[in-house]
């Protein structure tokens, strides 16, 4: 006998001690899809026989087989499963996890049972054990189906054992081998005409012939298939056309059908089943009238023959007619079907009297996509990697087709209004679309925990729990709605220590990273000292309210490196984001980036505007402090001096201590001006990260700065230019020249500089190239390391810190971030924008010394 | 850090008998953070002066020695440099006979009380001046202050130096100097052990019982033991360190401003009553901070299960201590979840309570966050009944530490009035289908309400 049962399916084996089930498993499966209860006893008591343990035992085989199919694996259950009672629980199983229950029933004679038991000394339990479950499972077999076997199989008799072979077949629902394309059809309710439209807007050429007997023929474009997601007939004018042209092509082989609730209640209707007649299926009943008997056996057996499902294009892909839940694309039960036909609904009624519908799409979280009708819509709009092409044609919207794989929208107008909704169609939700609808809530489960982000740079990024759980805190309770934070700079490491007398960064090291790694130019820009800040640039409120899913009036936002809000004034906030808006319309870049937002990674100045209570509380006591305390111990030294103390060398000591404490004192005079107001400020972009459609990463330094240069040139003056230039690393007298530049440009008061590979994106033998290193000027170190960290032998120890965990660090964000950028540019929902820059802030929470 | 000593006692050179500490020679001190030099500017049969300078070593510090973990706070600062407890630890080690009152030499003279003078430089004020005086005037001594000018003449009010004059024992000046300089320095000190109590009881006998100020001594002096549990926060928003290490001195401030009329009590109280009144049997306490409520629900048998929700990972962990969950003696398992979470985000966790209480957590978000945390709880989790309290912002004209316009706690958003809060609650009752009931807790001004607002909402 040919076994031929679905590739995924829970096979429940019954049959008595001794019939041979473990044989007939080893033979016909693997062994890891085999569940022996035996085995299971054996490992929870080290006594394959141990019947003592047995409700713990079935307790593993049960955990074990959910899991095995939880991951949609075929799992065969070895044990005797003699009666109703011992096979609820696989039959539960099943329907939990969307599996075909199939029962195979093996049966080889009470004889055979007892004289195979009878060698096995562990099993020396005499005949009646056999002949009692024989008879057991022989009086059970008539209700093995009504217990909820989708497939029974019984094997009697020794040959008929042996002879038998196992084959699996695909689901009916899976056709992951056929990659398409495919133009995929929303819900028709027979408007024939439009149906015929749209087959010809895409390129399906429909012949009709002979008058009498009505036929079709389609002709797909080169290699492409239809998808019709079901709901072909009721409402409409012509369902018999609608059908003619969905079965000859499903005949073809050049469609396939879902089937939608009203194709079903048709089905059942043309089987003579009692259905209530409404919701349009007497405009069908009467179109049917016409035609003749084989016709409409015909329409009754294609409509019996549609499934629910059909899982596709190597599995990116599923068309159900009212949706799918992850857990159920590719898998079989009337759970599956019913959700397929119906969707999800929250048991309440709405003020029409129909169901509410439960918002699955929003909660969607699969790797497949999703198409589906059965909702009608206003537009079609991705939700979650979902999307439902219902745009009401019967009801005078329109009829639309999804072009798979291209993801491209083809859709026809209705000719006329068909139907009246009872529900008027649902209006577009009042945020800019409906993923910004459905993001508007990020669940906690995007974000807590260990996760893993795969990155196009540098692989999968690994955040860990209690990093997460540190960033928890700051992302829900001090940073900007996650609306706005589509991106958070990383970190940036400082040069390879230099170990020339009194220095403890010099531009050398910096050159020499990138050299070493394979990189032939530079860009070196000056190191503004102000405050990291990313800007969110919007022409209009409007414009923000659409790109951003925001709620308000803001024009833009400005947040810090840890999200939080820059300013503490949404006033401020405007009032810059007006002054550097009309900067990008001077340098005319809405139009040349076709944009109405743009994304800027910037430095704002004065340091003091942001870090001014950073200042206060941190570096003016050390400053008040050191010059206090050395001076006071300067004087006391010397008056013990002169009284004939030998205090000449500590004294000496203590004089330049204080010299010290004195420079650390002036070191930020630079960085400090007062803010009265948004005049005062100054802004220093050096990224243009993104702007509609496009992540800018593509461009090299020397395109981003000749931007900020055209910036700069704007006459209110608010973007201020950045100093700049290439390095060829190859070339003495460049690098040489650079040096000078970098030592003139700190001398002067200057931070450093930052040195960053031409390209924004570098990589080298060993993959991703660090995107930039600063080198700090000797008296902004002293503002970090402190008053005295200049003196010899402080030098010495600080040389020695270790940058690798802050290089690493920076690579990692720096991927992540890139991730963010490129997640929310392609319109990703927001929970994947979101677990990236929440992953950026998570890092940041890793021990790395603040100081480098 | 500076510190002189100095008598005009006769002859003044006795100070060296004193102190164990010859005038004619510089001595140094090995101390775990650097060392301390001693020596004499002036030693004159009039007048003779001790000056103990701090040598602190300010890369050892943040880099603690050997395999030795160093300050986790590794950003520049002025523990190298201000008076301190460093200052402390170096007084003890450099006189600790002295400050016992043993003088083999001299002992009569220990016993005795002369004319003395100090100078600490650069002293921490905070406090300020007020305070400062409120240490020391009580002690007898004379009060000069003169603020440390930083560089450009800003932070003016951070430092003074101190001079104290008086007659008093050597032994009662250096032991008050040991106890109060790390009182007016109010900062972390990080080698706080166990025996810190101990010390601050020897070195406060006979004088700190009866010192008026002698709770805030006692407060400030072992306050910042295990404060840098938030290290994680604190690098992620260097910021807010300064929130972080003053949360606790925060909270208490709160309670401070309200504690005259009981008002937690009152506040915990109404919420456990309006919860039982509404039938709820198991409960999400949503930003349930330290678990104050929850500790008061666990008590009440009609409660099934307990959900605390916060995104404060160590306020939880107060929580759980304060709960004794995983204790002996604690509520039995699963009565209790705590969970680390946040309301701005969907959590299936706390699905399915009855009811869900917001006590005084709505005024900590920010307006513009707010909208979204409303959708999650009363639009996505949706429990039968959920009970808010939050401040009756007119009210805070009755509290006399309050200023005028000022909010009860530094972190509070918003303060709402009463017509504030019934329009909050009235658009939420109706946005999201729920009915509601607005009241107050706390003894009610005929003009201007209860101290504390709750709404109940019910579906």
């Amino acid at each position: 006998m040919r076994i031929d049962i679905p590739d995924f399916s829970l096979v429940v084996l019954i049959g008595s001690t001794g019939s041979g089930k473990s044989t007939f498993a080893a033979k016909h499966f693997l062994p890891t899809e085999i569940i022996s209860s035996d085995r299971c006893r054996g490992l929870v008591a080290d006594d394959e026989t141990d019947q003592g343990v047995t409700v713990d035992a079935f307790d593993l085989v049960r955990e074990i087989a959910g899991k095995r199919l939880k991951h949609r694996k075929l799992a065969v259950l070895d044990a005797t499963n003699v009666r109703t009672a011992d096979r609820k629980p696989w039959i539960e199983l099943a329907r939990k996890w969307h599996a075909l229950p199939v029962a195979i029933v093996i049966d080889p004679g009470i004889d055979v049972c007892i004289e195979r038991n009878r060698t096995r000394p562990e099993r020396n339990f005499g005949g009646q054990v056999v002949q009692r479950m024989t008879s057991e499972i022989r009086r059970g077999l008539g209700g093995l189906q009504r217990e909820g076997f989708r497939q029974v199989w019984k094997l009697s008799g020794v040959d008929s054992i042996e002879g038998a072979a196992v084959t699996r077949q695909p689901l009916w629902t899976d056709k992951r081998h056929d990659r398409g394309p495919f133009d995929i059809i929303g819900d028709v309710h027979g408007c024939a005409d439009e149906f015929q439209a749209l087959l010809a807007r895409l390129g399906y050429r429909v012949e009709w012939s002979g008058d009498g007997d009505r036929s079709v023929k389609v002709t797909p474009p080169e290699g492409r298939k239809a998808i019709f997601v079901g709901d072909l007939v009721d409402r409409g004018p012509n369902s018999p056309d609608v059908l003619r042209i969905a079965m000859s092509m499903t005949a073809d082989g050049i469609a396939y059908a879902v089937q939608g609730n009203h194709d079903r209640k048709l089905e059942r209707w043309l089987a003579g089943r009692n259905v209530t007649i409404a919701h349009g299926l007497q405009q069908t009943i009467d179109q049917l009238a016409g035609e003749d008997r084989s016709f409409r056996d015909a329409v009754k057996n294609f409509l019996d023959d549609l499934r629910s499902h059909v899982w596709i294009d190597g599995g990116r892909l599923a068309v159900a007619h009212a949706g799918l839940k992850e857990e159920m694309i590719g898998r079989g039960s009337g759970a599956v079907r019913e959700f397929a036909l119906f969707g999800e609904t929250t048991g309440e009624t709405d003020e029409f009297g129909l169901p509410v519908r439960a918002d699955w799409a929003a909660s969607y979280r699969g790797p497949t996509t999703v198409v589906y009708g059965h909702t009608p819509v206003v537009r079609a709009d991705w939700v979650n990697n979902t999307l439902c092409i219902d745009t009401g044609c019967v009801f005078g919207g329109k009829l639309t087709a999804l072009r798979w794989p291209e993801k491209e929208l083809v859709d026809v107008p209705a000719v006329q209004v068909w139907s009246e909704p009872i529900r008027p169609l649902r209006a577009p939700p009042a945020s800019a679309s409906a993923q910004a609808d459905a993001d508007e809530v990020l669940d906690i489960r995007d974000v807590s925990g260990r996760r893993w982000i795969d990155t196009e740079l540098k692989g999968r990024v690994v955040v860990a729990e209690e990093n997460a759980a540190a960033a928890l805190e700051a992302m829900s309770r001090f940073s900007l709605a996650p609306q706005w934070l589509a991106y958070l700079p990383p970190t940036m490491s400082p040069s390879e220590t230099s170990a020339r007398d009194g220095w403890l960064e010099r531009p050398e090291e910096a050159f020499a990273h990138f050299r070493e790694r394979g990189i032939d130019e530079v860009v070196c820009e000056e190191k503004h000292m102000g405050s990291r800040a990313v800007i969110a640039l919007c022409t209009t409120a409007e414009a923000a309210r659409a790109r951003f899913g925001i709620a308000g009036e803001e024009t833009g936002a400005i947040w810090t490196r840890t999200g939080r809000a820059f300013f503490n004034e949404s006033a401020t906030t405007e009032a810059l984001l007006a002054r550097l808006r009309s900067a990008v319309q001077d340098a005319g870049l809405w139009d040349e980036l076709s944009t109405d937002w743009l994304l800027f990674d910037a430095e704002i100045m004065p340091w003091s505007a942001k870090a001014g209570s950073l200042i206060e509380s941190q570096y003016a006591p050390v400053a008040a402090s050191s010059r206090a305390g050395l001076a006071a111990a300067v004087e006391a030294l010397a008056q013990a001096g002169s009284r004939g103390l030998e205090t000449s060398d500590i004294r000496n000591r203590f004089i330049d201590r204080a010299r010290r404490a004195e420079l650390y004192g002036k070191a930020w005079a630079p960085y400090v001006w007062p803010v009265k107001g948004v005049d005062d400020l100054k802004v220093a972009p050096f990224h243009l990260l993104a702007s509609e459609g496009r992540v800018w990463f593509d461009q090299d330094h020397v395109w981003h700065m000749n931007l900020a240069d055209r910036l700069a040139t704007s006459a209110n003056g608010v973007v201020t230019r950045t100093q700049w230039r290439t390095v060829a690393l190859v070339s003495e007298e460049a690098t040489r020249d650079a040096i000078g530049w970098w030592e003139d440009v700190t001398a002067g008061g200057g931070e450093g500089m930052v040195v960053k590979p031409r390209a924004f994106i570098a990589k080298g033998k060993r993959g991703l190239i660090q995107p930039a290193l600063k080198v700090r000027g000797q008296e902004y170190l002293r503002i970090i390391y402190g008053p005295e960290y200049d003196v010899p032998e402080n030098l010495v120890r600080l040389r020695e810190r270790s940058l690798g965990g802050k290089r690493n660090l920076a690579l990692r964000e720096f991927a992540l971030g890139h991730e963010a950028l490129k997640r929310f540019v392609a319109r990703e929902p927001l929970r994947r924008v979101h677990e990236c820059v929440f992953a950026v802030l998570a890092l940041e929470s890793e021990p790395i010394d603040p100081r480098l | 850090m500076f510190l002189s000593i100095a008598t005009t006692y006769r002859p003044a050179t006795d100070l060296g008998f004193l102190l164990h500490k010859h005038p004619d020679r510089l001595h140094e001190i090995e101390l775990t953070f650097g060392k301390a030099l001693l020596f004499y500017p002036e030693a004159e049969q009039t007048r003779c002066e001790a000056t103990l300078v701090l040598d602190v070593d300010p890369i050892g510090l943040v880099r603690g020695k050997g395999r030795a973990d160093g300050l986790l706070d590794q950003y520049v600062n002025d523990r190298p440099y201000a008076a301190s407890s460093f200052l402390s630890v170096a007084l003890n080690k450099a006189f600790r006979t002295a400050m016992s009152g043993v003088c083999n030499a001299r002992q009569e003279l220990a016993g005795s009380v002369i004319p003395l003078e100090a100078v600490v430089t650069p002293l921490p004020m905070r406090g300020g001046e007020k305070l400062l005086r409120a240490l020391f005037e009580p002690l007898d001594w004379r009060v000069e202050i003169d603020p440390v000018a930083g560089p450009d003449g800003a932070g003016s009010s951070l430092y003074a130096r101190l001079r104290l004059t008086g007659e008093a024992r050597l032994s009662a000046l250096l032991n008050h100097l040991y106890v109060l300089i790390p009182v007016m320095d109010d900062a972390k000190h990080y080698w706080v052990g166990d025996d810190e109590i101990d010390k601050l009881l020897a070195r406060g006998e006979g004088w700190l019982d009866r010192h008026p100020s002698k709770e805030l001594i006692v407060r400030r002096y072992l306050r910042h033991r295990g404060i840098l549990a938030r290290a994680a926060l604190a690098r992620l928003a260097p910021e807010t360190e300064e929130e972080a290490a003053e949360t606790g001195s925060r909270v208490a401030a709160e309670d401070a401003i309200e504690a005259p009329i009981r008002l937690n009590d009152e506040r915990m109280t109404a919420v456990v009553e309006a919860l039982r009144a509404a039938g709820a049997k198991s409960i999400a306490d949503l930003g349930c901070g330290e678990g104050k409520l929850l500790q008061q629900l666990v008590r009440e048998r009609w409660v099934e299960r307990l959900v605390g929700l916060d995104p404060a990972a160590n306020v939880l962990e107060r929580a759980v201590k304060r709960l004794k969950l995983n204790q002996p003696g604690g509520p039995p398992e699963g009565r209790v979840l705590l969970l680390h979470g946040s309301l701005t985000y969907r959590d299936e966790r706390w699905a399915g309570v009855d009811a869900a209480a917001l006590v005084e957590v709505i005024e900590h978000l920010d307006p513009d966050r707010l909208p979204l945390v409303e959708r999650v709880v009363f639009g996505e989790h949706r429990p039968p009944v959920v009970v808010v309290t939050t401040p009756n912002a007119e009210y805070n004209a009755l509290f006399p530490t309050l200023a005028a316009g000022a909010f009860r706690h530094p972190d509070h958003r918003f303060e709402w009035t009463r017509a504030e809060f019934e329009a909050w609650a009235g658009r939420i009752a109706s946005t999201y289908g729920y009915r509601t009931s607005v009241g107050g807790i706390g003894r009610r001004d005929d003009l201007l309400g209860a101290p504390t607002q709750m709404a109940v909402f019910s579906r």
